[in-house]
């Protein structure tokens, strides 16, 4: 990959989308990429529109901010499109061509004929990922939508390894000094205990993220 | 808990110092200086998009690598118990944003008129009405003549930086200033960038308060109310005459800060491409847009300059002007409505016709590099009617 990737989450306050930006960029940087990572929100709080960017290159990384111009959109809440819960209108406002959108949604939304055409001319492919009810049929909550989406991105585009997603959740929930399993036995119990919880966060969430991964199909229009 | 640290001096930590490559946000980035920087006290008063870096202040006062931490009442409390600490020869740190900034006002020329070194760090965000937690500089505008000195950091990496060297530059004895360090909220404090820092188990020689110009407040020998009575105007020549040359002697200090900035932050300014015949002049994380814009002109076969200022106050009067004296057109982009920049800028330049002043972006829109470039390609191109 020598080109930069420009990626924009968009969601609703609570979903996660600025947690799932830290992680896909903190793997980014695992594979000795560069990367920077920056939210959007207002004063609300749950439910108003937040998002996040994230830019992942080769070559050193100045912009910062909104991305106008992004390769990849991800959309965390099918609200974010049909009530206009994000701060660029039309959703997909500023794609480049070929580009990808990937929409959280049970089934495919009713999208206007015009912005279908708009998006047949970008050569965009959308796919659609019931990323929810992933979250909560595989890792047992819907905290997890995060997780999907980012499964959701890995099974149409590798803008990282699944290995390095791993070590960016372990680093993110492991506060940096999470050990694997070998390093665990010599702590003492209640460390232990701590350890395997954060031991088992980490490989429900990578559950769900390859689950979610098989799960992201493509509408055609 | 707390790690063992090691004293070592400026010189080795600032400039010497192997680093360690991390991820981090801007507000991590303050606490990791704080955290390396032997603080003696911080107060907080929270307000976004400061608020992260206090609370894990607070965090390193837990851990015991601050003497005392509290949440003051307000930002203007927590000024003025800064300003306390201060003057009780602690070395202390605090920060704020905005609103906050505008609250506290009083007490910034204070600090300066009664030559404390307090470092206090500024996550600048909109001030007005309607109300925006955004990204915007304006604040700094206001702060231009309370005689603090002035850093803007461009990225976590230079936030960190600057606010690790204001501590050695303010405490230098012919300075002996306060040091605002400012940043774009959330462009810096929140976005998550590398940032090399080197070790953590080293910290900075602690605070001498014996080196300060003024005498320090003794807080353990009667009387312990010494105060600085003279500079309190009294209805006679000597006190007038006592006062109006302590502004200047303010003055002074901030001119004897210049060599000290050239040392450890590099110069107070910064060039890239010192040959071209156009220049971008930028501050904060306007030069990291305009850096991108760069780009995009020479894809264009346009060459054009960048030149990044790092303090604001002492302002690099000289060095711009030294910078710019070939250059045909600057443009000067900022994250404010005001224009502060391009204002001092044309103060300082002759033929400042040659100065743009903008694009300006604010109420939380972002500066894409593509508006600066296009700036740049109107002036060349076509004037303002021109269309790409």
């Amino acid at each position: 990959m020598n080109k930069k990737i420009s990626i924009r989450m968009s969601g609703l306050g609570g979903q996660g989308v600025v947690t799932a930006a830290h992680i896909l960029g903190s793997a980014a940087t695992e594979e000795g990429k560069n990367s920077t990572v920056n939210p959007f929100f207002g004063a609300e709080k749950r439910l108003a529109p937040a998002e996040s960017y994230v830019r992942i290159s080769d070559e050193t990384i100045h912009e910062r901010g909104e991305i106008l111009f992004p390769d990849i959109i991800m959309i965390f809440h099918p609200h974010v499109i049909t009530l206009g819960k994000c701060y660029t209108m039309p959703f997909f406002e500023g794609l480049q061509k070929d580009g990808i959108i990937i929409v959280n949604s049970d089934e495919p939304l009713m999208l206007q004929k015009d912005d279908l055409e708009k998006l047949a001319e970008l050569n965009a492919k959308l796919y659609y990922i019931p990323a929810t009810q992933l979250a909560i049929d595989v890792g047992g909550t819907d905290l997890s939508t995060n997780m999907s989406m980012l499964g959701g991105l890995l099974g149409v585009t590798k803008v990282v390894s699944y290995d390095a997603l791993r070590d960016a959740l372990a680093e993110r929930f492991g506060g940096g000094k999470f050990v694997a399993s070998a390093t665990t036995a010599a702590l003492d119990d209640a460390l232990k205990g701590k350890y395997e919880k954060v031991a088992q966060l980490i490989e429900k969430n990578m559950e769900v993220v390859e689950q979610a991964s098989k799960f992201v199909t493509e509408y055609k229009y | 808990m707390m790690i063992q640290q090691q004293v070592v001096d400026a010189e080795y930590m600032l400039l010497q110092a192997e680093r360690e490559k991390t991820f981090i946000t801007g507000s991590e980035a303050v606490a990791e200086a704080v955290k390396r920087a032997n603080v003696d006290m911080a107060v907080a008063y929270p307000i976004t998009p400061q608020s992260e870096s206090m609370h894990l202040i607070g965090e390193l006062y837990a851990k015991g690598y601050l003497k005392d931490y509290y949440r003051g009442e307000n930002e203007f409390a927590v000024m003025a118990s800064i300003h306390g600490a201060s003057l009780g020869g602690g070395r202390v740190f605090t920060a704020t944003s905005g609103p906050g900034t505008l609250r506290a006002m009083e007490m910034f020329p204070v600090w300066a008129g009664s030559r404390q070194p307090i470092v206090c760090a500024f996550m600048c965000r909109g001030v007005s009405l309607p109300p925006s937690i955004q990204p915007e500089n304006i604040e700094m505008s206001m702060l231009l003549d309370t005689g603090m000195l002035m850093f803007h950091a461009e990225t976590a990496q230079d936030f960190f930086d600057m606010i690790l060297k204001a501590y050695v530059i303010a405490e230098q004895p012919e300075v002996h200033l306060p040091v605002g360090v400012f940043a774009d909220g959330f462009l810096v404090t929140h976005t998550r960038d590398q940032v090399k820092l080197p070790p953590e188990n080293l910290k900075l020689p602690a605070y001498d308060p014996g080196c300060a110009p003024v005498p320090v407040f003794d807080m353990e020998t009667p009387p312990m109310r010494i105060t600085r009575d003279p500079l309190l105007n009294k209805s006679n020549f000597i006190s007038y005459a006592a006062n109006a040359s302590w502004h200047q002697e303010i003055l002074a200090a901030a001119d004897r800060a210049r060599k000290h900035i050239d040392r450890y932050l590099g110069g107070l300014l910064e060039v890239v491409n010192p040959n071209a015949k156009i220049f971008i002049v930028a501050s904060g994380t306007a030069v990291s847009q305009s850096r991108e814009a760069l780009r995009h002109l020479e894809k264009e076969g346009i060459e054009a300059g960048l030149i990044k200022i790092k303090s604001i106050r002492p302002f690099p009067e000289s060095e711009l002007v030294k910078a710019t004296a070939n250059a045909d057109l600057i443009v000067v982009p900022e994250f404010n409505a005001g224009g502060w920049l391009a204002r001092e800028i044309k103060a300082v330049l002759d033929h400042n016709s040659r100065v743009v002043s903008g694009p300006r972006v604010f109420g939380g829109m972002t500066l894409p590099p593509e508006l600066i470039a296009k700036e740049i390609k109107q002036r060349l191109y076509g004037g303002v009617n021109h269309v790409e």
